[in-house]
C-alpha cells in the first residue's frame, strides 16, 4: 500500500474514532441535523395545511429537500475545519504538524471524512423525511448526484479557507468556523429563488456555486429540467474557490510559520 | 561521511512586534549518539531553536540542516527520521493509548506496528493502560506515553522538551536510562531541554548554555563547570538568569 494511503487512512482512523468517544461528535450526525429537519418538516406542514392544499402545497415541499441539501454543504466545510480544530483543542497540533504528513494529505483524509460524514447524514434525514414528511428525495433521481457533488465541493473549499484562519490565528478564528456558513447562506437562496433576493444579492448569489445547485433542486422537484447549460460556470467556480481555499491554507501555514505562530498553535 | 543530525548556522529569529531577536545568530552541531542539552533562563530562544528544528519555524535568517535537509523544504524526509515530545504538547485525550499509538505508528508507517507498541508499552510500564483514555492518565503517565510517542518510528533524531518534569523520581531515572540505552545501542542522538541542572549534568554529554538567544558557553558539562570555575550547573544557571553574562576565568 502507497505510504500516503497509509498515512491518510490513519488519519481517517483517528477522525472516526472520535464519534465513539464523544457524544458532542455523535450529535453531529445524529442528532442536529434531524432536529433542523423537524423544525422545517413541521413548519412545511403548517404553511402546507395553510394553503389549503393549492399549488403552492406542492412547491413549499422544497423546504425539506433543501434543508438536506444545506446540510451537505454545511457539514462538509465543518468536518475539514473541524479535524484541525479538534487538534487544537487536544493540545496534539503540535504532534501532527511535526508528523511526515504532506498537506494534501491532511487534505485527503479530511475530505474523506467530510464525505463519509455527510453520506450518513444524507441518508438518515432521506429515510426520516420519507417517513414523517412523505417526502422523496430521489423524486430529483440522477441529478442530485452532481448537485450533491457541487455542494460538497464548496463546502470543502470553504473548510479549507477557515481551516487557513485556524492555522494563522488559532482559537481566535474559532467563531469563524461556525459563522462562514451563515454568511454564505443567504445568497445561496437555499429556501427561496433567486429572483426572490434584490438586484445586489443577486450578484453575490451569481458567484456562489450553491446557489446554483438549490435552483437546480427547485428545478428537479418541480419535475422541470435543470439548467444544465449553466454548470460549465458552475463547475469553473467551485474549481475556482477550491484553488483559492488550497492557496489560502497554503499562504496561512507558510505565514504562521515564518511569525512563529506555528509551534504556538494551541498552546495560547 | 553521512550528514550531521543537527546543523545550525546563524541562526536568528524575531518575533513580530518584538524589539529583540529571540535567537540571535547561533551556531552549532549535534552528531550522531550525542546527548545535548540546551539550557537557558526562561526567554533564553530555547524553544524558538527547537521549533526552527522541526521546521515548525522559518528563521528570519540563517541556516537549520537536519541529517543534511532543510526541515522547511524537506519536511518528510526529515520528520520521518526525528521525533519530539514536550511537557506542553498533549497527545489525543479522547483516544486509548493503544489507539493513540496505532495512528501515530501508522502516520510514520513504523514496519510491524504492534510489536513495536507492545515494546515501548512495556519498556515504559504502561501495559496495563493500554486500553485506557489518555484524558484519565496521570500526568506522569501520560508524558511516558508521549516518549512512546517519540520513540515509535525508531527516530535517529530525538527532541525533548523537560521530558522528566511530570516523571517522580524513579520514573525520572527510570525514562533517562532507558533514552540512554538508545543512545548507545542505536547511536541516537538527543537534543535536550530542561531545568533540573542535576538531569543534566548527568544525563547530557554536552551542554549549549542560552541567553537572549545568544551563546553563552558550549561544552560537557565538566568543561563548562571548570571553565567558569563554577560548583554546579545549578549555581552557574543562577549566575546566567541573574547577570545575563558568563565571564571565562580561564
Amino acid at each position: 500500500m502507497s505510504p500516503s494511503v497509509v498515512r491518510i487512512g490513519a488519519l481517517l482512523e483517528r477522525y472516526l474514532l472520535l464519534h465513539r468517544r464523544s457524544l458532542v461528535r455523535a450529535f453531529d450526525i445524529g442528532f442536529w441535523p434531524v432536529m433542523d429537519l423537524l423544525v422545517w418538516g413541521f413548519v412545511t406542514r403548517y404553511l402546507q395545511a395553510a394553503s389549503g392544499g393549492g399549488p403552492f402545497a406542492q412547491v413549499v415541499i422544497f423546504l425539506i429537500g433543501a434543508l438536506i441539501s444545506w446540510h451537505i454543504h454545511y457539514r462538509g466545510q465543518q468536518a475539514v475545519s473541524i479535524s484541525l480544530m479538534e487538534e487544537i483543542w487536544t493540545r496534539n497540533i503540535t504532534n501532527v504538524l511535526i508528523a511526515p504528513l504532506r498537506l494534501w494529505e491532511w487534505m485527503a483524509a479530511s475530505f474523506c471524512y467530510a464525505a463519509l460524514k455527510i453520506g450518513i447524514i444524507t441518508v438518515l434525514l432521506s429515510v426520516i423525511a420519507r417517513a414523517l414528511y412523505a417526502f422523496d428525495l430521489t423524486r430529483v433521481g440522477w441529478a442530485f448526484l452532481p448537485l450533491a457533488a457541487n455542494l460538497l465541493v464548496f463546502g470543502w473549499a470553504i473548510g479549507l479557507f477557515t481551516a487557513g484562519l485556524l492555522i494563522r490565528f488559532g482559537y481566535a478564528a474559532e467563531a469563524l468556523i461556525w459563522g462562514i456558513p451563515f454568511l454564505i447562506q443567504p445568497f445561496s437562496c437555499v429556501f427561496y429563488p433567486m429572483s426572490t433576493l434584490p438586484a445586489w444579492a443577486q450578484l453575490i448569489a451569481r458567484g456562489l456555486p450553491s446557489a446554483y445547485a438549490f435552483e437546480g433542486l427547485r428545478s428537479a422537484l418541480r419535475g422541470e429540467p435543470i439548467a444544465w447549460t449553466i454548470w460549465p460556470t458552475v463547475v469553473g467556480l467551485n474549481v475556482l474557490y477550491f484553488v483559492g481555499g488550497t492557496i489560502c491554507l497554503v499562504w496561512m501555514f507558510r505565514r504562521a510559520r515564518a511569525t512563529g505562530h506555528l509551534g504556538r498553535l494551541g498552546q495560547d | 561521511m553521512s550528514a550531521l543530525p543537527i546543523e545550525v548556522q546563524g541562526l536568528v529569529h524575531r518575533y513580530p512586534r518584538e524589539a529583540t531577536p529571540a535567537v540571535d545568530g547561533l551556531d552549532f552541531t549535534l552528531e550522531s549518539g550525542v546527548i545535548l542539552g540546551l539550557l537557558g533562563p526562561n526567554g533564553a530562544g530555547k524553544t524558538t531553536t527547537l521549533h526552527a528544528i522541526l521546521g515548525l519555524l522559518e528563521p528570519t535568517s540563517g541556516d537549520v540542516r537536519v541529517f543534511g535537509c532543510s526541515p522547511l523544504t524537506q519536511r518528510v524526509t526529515v520528520l520521518s527520521r526525528v521525533n519530539f515530545a514536550s511537557v506542553d504538547v498533549d497527545l489525543p485525550s479522547n483516544l486509548t493509548a493503544q489507539e493513540c499509538l496505532h495512528i501515530f505508528g501508522r502516520l510514520y508507517l513504523v514496519p510491524d506496528l504492534q510489536a513495536r507498541i507492545d515494546e515501548l508499552l512495556e519498556r515504559f510500564e504502561l501495559s496495563r493502560l493500554r486500553r485506557h483514555l489518555i484524558g484519565t492518565l496521570s500526568a506522569g503517565e501520560h508524558m511516558r506515553l508521549k516518549l512512546c510517542k517519540a520513540l515509535l518510528n525508531n527516530p535517529e533524531l530525538l527532541i525533548l522538551d523537560e521530558p522528566t518534569l511530570s516523571l517522580d523520581p524513579y520514573m525520572a531515572q527510570k525514562v533517562r536510562a532507558l533514552l540512554k540505552s538508545f543512545q548507545h545501542d542505536r547511536g541516537l542522538a538527543i537534543l535536550h531541554t530542561s531545568h533540573n541542572m542535576q538531569e543534566v549534568e548527568s544525563f547530557c554529554d554536552r551542554i549549549l548554555f542560552l541567553h537572549k538567544g545568544r551563546k553563552l558557553a558550549e561544552g560537557s558539562p565538566r568543561d563548562v563547570l571548570e571553565r567558569f570555575k563554577s560548583q554546579s550547573l545549578d549555581e552557574l544557571f543562577i549566575r546566567v538568569a541573574t547577570s545575563g553574562e558568563l565571564f571565562d576565568v580561564t
